[in-house]
């Protein structure tokens, strides 16, 4: 189609004042801005906090929730829901200790995880998409079963890992960081430009903006949902086999509630749960809130108890602090 | 002539950088209905909304009965006696008729709620103003039709004296029309001040004693003698200048046939359908509330599943996978329910312009081009006249006429844009956006492609299609040449009651 583009005279009605836009420009990174100001004040108050093994420590401790993070931020963008991903970080790292340990071989290790985990999500897909099962229960149910296959392959013991190849992933560096925290780094790129800049990333918003009218404009919805979780899986076994070589062991009640954590990240990131909305800045920063607090506590030597506690009243404070913003929106 | 119950005085209401209302006066009378007139966005719904106590004025007074009112809520205006009903009527599905009439105030008995009693006095009112409705049934059993009954009812029940309706015929059937206009007479004859706002011409002239029209956020004109007022001075007022006829029809030559639909047959349609549509033409498809015209579109479309039949674009077949194959093949569709199905809600003009023909010129196949995008929205915003800030606006945020214009501009950036369908493309739309769409379906026709315009506006189909088909209880019951169409025989055809299928 031939578009000779001036600007738009008659169009451009009531000046967008430009009052408004720096104040979209503060509503839109108000959480951002939040961080900073939490990480400054915690550099000058709290001792051991600002040292490259504390910052390196906290990126490592948030890795396995960074990658997963991800792709739930797809899913959750697409008004989907994934309860199975602890479930599944558990069951790749027990499969994939136990290949270990029969052939000795990383790659078939590895391979057999990831395939595992990209199945069981596609399964999750299949169920939500064709089958029309909600995704709370669809997801539930699997995070049941797959925790109860982690169980029945190690027999409920955990699976220990002596090959050096496979231990040296967690533990070794490039660049003076571990190799999770460039493999989370690149996850954050890799769906960043996914979103943002792909066909299947717009679709995805469009999707879970209004499922019917995304259909309608030929979005193939059902094949997108499938890749979706399909995908969710493949991340969740690379952040199980991930977590594996660094505690050199498949431990079948491994990542016990895991998947709230994410989902936590993503809610601080400014994810919305009636879908069509995410920023994959917005997770990033998310996920950093999440592992600084956590850090922090440690540092401090807070109560276990208290850091319940604590994580459950950021999270209300966050998702608060977001209603307010849009409920301004609409009495405009 | 009766003392104006309720008066508007240099009522104002200003939103950021719009003024939505400016100084707008004008007076109800009881025992009229007063007809609001306007293109969308000229204020109506605004005022109604003031009225309503759901927005506070920024200037000038509501006067009620003489008494100056101020509502800080909904429920305040319910107390001082007024009712709107809204385009999007407010109820709980799960609910009774009873319970719904009398939500906020069920008797009670020891404590507890007591339904004989609630359905005792629902039943008198309904029967009072001569619904014939069961109060025990639930809303979500109901008709859209009964529904509004229902809310009417409760207007009643509340001893509204302002009943205020937006739009109540945008999602009626003729024969529903019908007893909603009795029951407004009804209510007028009691005595009560009505204001009715409608597209509709006939159903004002039918209805409306007096009249205010609105552009702009301003009064143009208060009409006191509704059948005085030519309809042309009605429309000039509307949209601000002479529009003789609003359908453009542009004679056209006639190509080969293109569309061919074939013994089509789905869950809601068990009676095989075949029409088709010739290069450049523009067919009408006209039919009651539930004829089955828009699932005859959903099924060509592939948005429902098929049962039998066929479809054959240029000779060859279409795939029948769902709506992606049917884009790909070069059939569009933009649906009935705008809300609902057509507009991505809280995505930007750009991104609902783009979401379907950007898989075209994709880089290298996988990333998207966003300057290009950026581009071919703001073309299209330019080449429609789509009013909106900026391409990055949300569409939600547009109006009617102009969120048609975006699903519009959607299908016409496909470049192998075949055959266009049109499912009530101008429901709820105000004359002037009416005109430049159908300006552009007779633009698509020339361009060579089928165009399929299903609509419940008789006047409206039979303006600018070249040929009509009629349906009725999920058949095709005739069709009409362009020649010898004209209402009385189409409502024939359309009617359950008229002659037997195909003259």
């Amino acid at each position: 189609m031939n578009m000779n583009v001036t600007s738009l005279p008659t169009s451009t009605s009531p000046k967008a004042p430009m009052k408004s836009s720096h104040q979209k420009l503060l509503k839109d990174h108000s959480m951002t801005l939040g961080y900073v100001v939490l990480f400054g004040l915690l550099s000058l108050t709290v001792d051991n906090f600002f040292s490259a093994a504390n910052i390196v420590g906290l990126m490592l401790s948030v890795a396995q929730i960074g990658m997963v993070a991800c792709t739930m931020m797809l899913c959750l963008a697409s008004r989907d829901f994934d309860l199975s991903v602890g479930s599944i970080v558990a069951f790749s790292g027990v499969l994939g200790a136990i290949i270990l340990e029969r052939t000795g071989s990383v790659g078939l290790a590895v391979g057999g995880g990831l395939a595992v985990g990209a199945l069981i999500g596609a399964g999750n897909g299949v169920l939500i998409a064709y089958l029309r099962v909600n995704a709370l229960i669809a997801t539930l149910a699997t995070m049941l079963m797959v925790r109860g296959l982690a169980f029945i392959v190690s027999k409920g013991q955990a699976v220990g890992i002596v090959d050096e190849g496979f231990i040296n992933f967690g533990d070794s560096q490039f660049l003076s960081l571990p190799l999770p925290v460039w493999v989370t780094v690149a996850c954050f790129v890799v769906f960043g430009v996914l979103l943002n800049h792909t066909v299947f990333g717009r679709n995805t918003l469009a999707v879970g903006g209004n499922p019917e009218a995304a259909r309608l404009a030929g979005v193939r919805v059902e094949r997108l949902r499938v890749w979706l979780f399909a995908l969710q899986g493949l991340v969740t076994a690379m952040a199980g086999l991930i977590l594996s070589s660094r505690i050199t062991s498949g431990q079948p009640n491994a990542a016990q509630g895991f998947e709230l954590d994410v989902i936590s990240a993503c809610v601080l990131g400014g994810v919305s749960l009636q879908g069509g909305k995410a920023r994959i800045f917005g997770v990033l920063v998310g996920v950093l809130i999440m592992g600084t607090v956590e850090n922090v506590m440690n540092l401090l030597d807070v109560d276990a108890f208290y850091q319940y506690l604590m994580r459950g009243v950021i999270l209300l404070a966050a998702v608060l602090l977001d209603q307010l913003k849009t409920r301004g929106e609409r009495r405009v | 002539m009766s003392c104006a119950l309720l008066e508007f005085d240099q009522v104002s209401k200003v939103f950021p950088g719009v003024k939505a209302l400016n100084g707008v006066s004008f007076e109800v009378h009881a025992g009229q209905v007063h007809g609001l007139l306007g293109e969308n966005g000229a204020g109506k719904s605004t005022l109604l909304k003031i009225l309503g106590g759901q927005y506070r004025p920024d200037g000038g007074r509501l006067l009620l009965a003489g008494q100056e009112c101020r509502f800080h809520s909904a429920g305040d205006a319910i107390q001082a006696g007024i009712a709107v009903i809204h385009q999007e009527l407010q109820y709980v599905p799960e609910l009774t008729v009873a319970e719904n009439v009398l939500l906020g105030r069920l008797p009670t008995r020891l404590g507890f709620v007591d339904h004989a009693a609630a359905r005792r006095l629902v039943a008198d009112k309904l029967a009072a103003i001569g619904v014939d409705l069961d109060p025990a049934v639930r809303l979500s059993e109901l008709s859209i039709a009964q529904r509004q009954m229902v809310e009417i009812c409760k207007a009643v029940m509340q001893d509204a004296r302002v009943i205020a309706f937006d739009e109540p015929t945008s999602s009626l059937s003729h024969r529903e029309s019908e007893i909603l206009f009795r029951l407004v007479q009804a209510l007028r004859a009691e005595g009560r001040a009505l204001i009715y706002i409608s597209h509709r011409l006939e159903e004002l002239y039918a209805l409306c004693d007096s009249c205010t029209i609105f552009r702009d956020g301003c009064k143009v004109a208060t009409h006191p003698v509704m059948a005085e007022v030519p309809r042309e001075r009605l429309i000039a007022d509307m949209v601000g200048r002479e529009l003789h006829d609003i359908y453009d029809y542009r004679e056209r030559p006639a190509g080969e046939e293109r569309l061919q639909v074939r013994g089509l047959r789905g869950a809601e349609l068990p009676h095989e359908l075949s029409f088709s549509v010739r290069r450049g033409e523009v067919l009408g498809f006209f039919g009651l509330v539930g004829a089955g015209r828009s699932e005859l579109m959903r099924l060509l479309y592939g948005a429902d599943r098929r049962s039998g039949g066929e479809v054959l674009l240029d000779g060859r077949k279409v795939s029948a996978s769902g709506p992606a194959a049917a884009i790909e093949a070069g059939i569009v569709l933009c649906p009935e329910d705008r809300k609902e199905q057509g507009i991505l809600a809280q995505s930007s003009v750009a991104e609902n312009i783009n979401i379907s023909c950007r898989r075209h010129g994709l880089l290298g196949g996988v990333f998207l081009r966003h300057e290009r995008e950026a581009a071919r929205a703001d073309g299209f915003i330019e080449r429609l006249r789509i009013k909106t800030p900026s391409r990055d606006q949300e569409i939600r945020l547009l109006s009617g006429g102009n969120q048609q214009k975006v699903i519009l501009a959607r299908w016409l950036a496909e470049p192998g844009l075949k055959v266009l369908i049109l499912d009530e493309p101008t429901r709820g739309i105000d004359v002037g956006a009416k005109n430049e769409i159908y300006r552009l379906i007779h633009d698509v026709a020339e361009s060579g492609c089928c165009v399929i315009v299903v609509s419940s506006e008789l006047p409206e189909v039979l303006g600018i299609a070249d040929r009509l088909i009629v349906m009725r209880e999920g058949r095709i019951s005739g069709e009409l040449q362009r020649a010898q169409a004209n209402e009385t025989e189409a409502l024939r055809l359309a009617l359950p009651d008229g002659a037997p299928s195909v003259q």
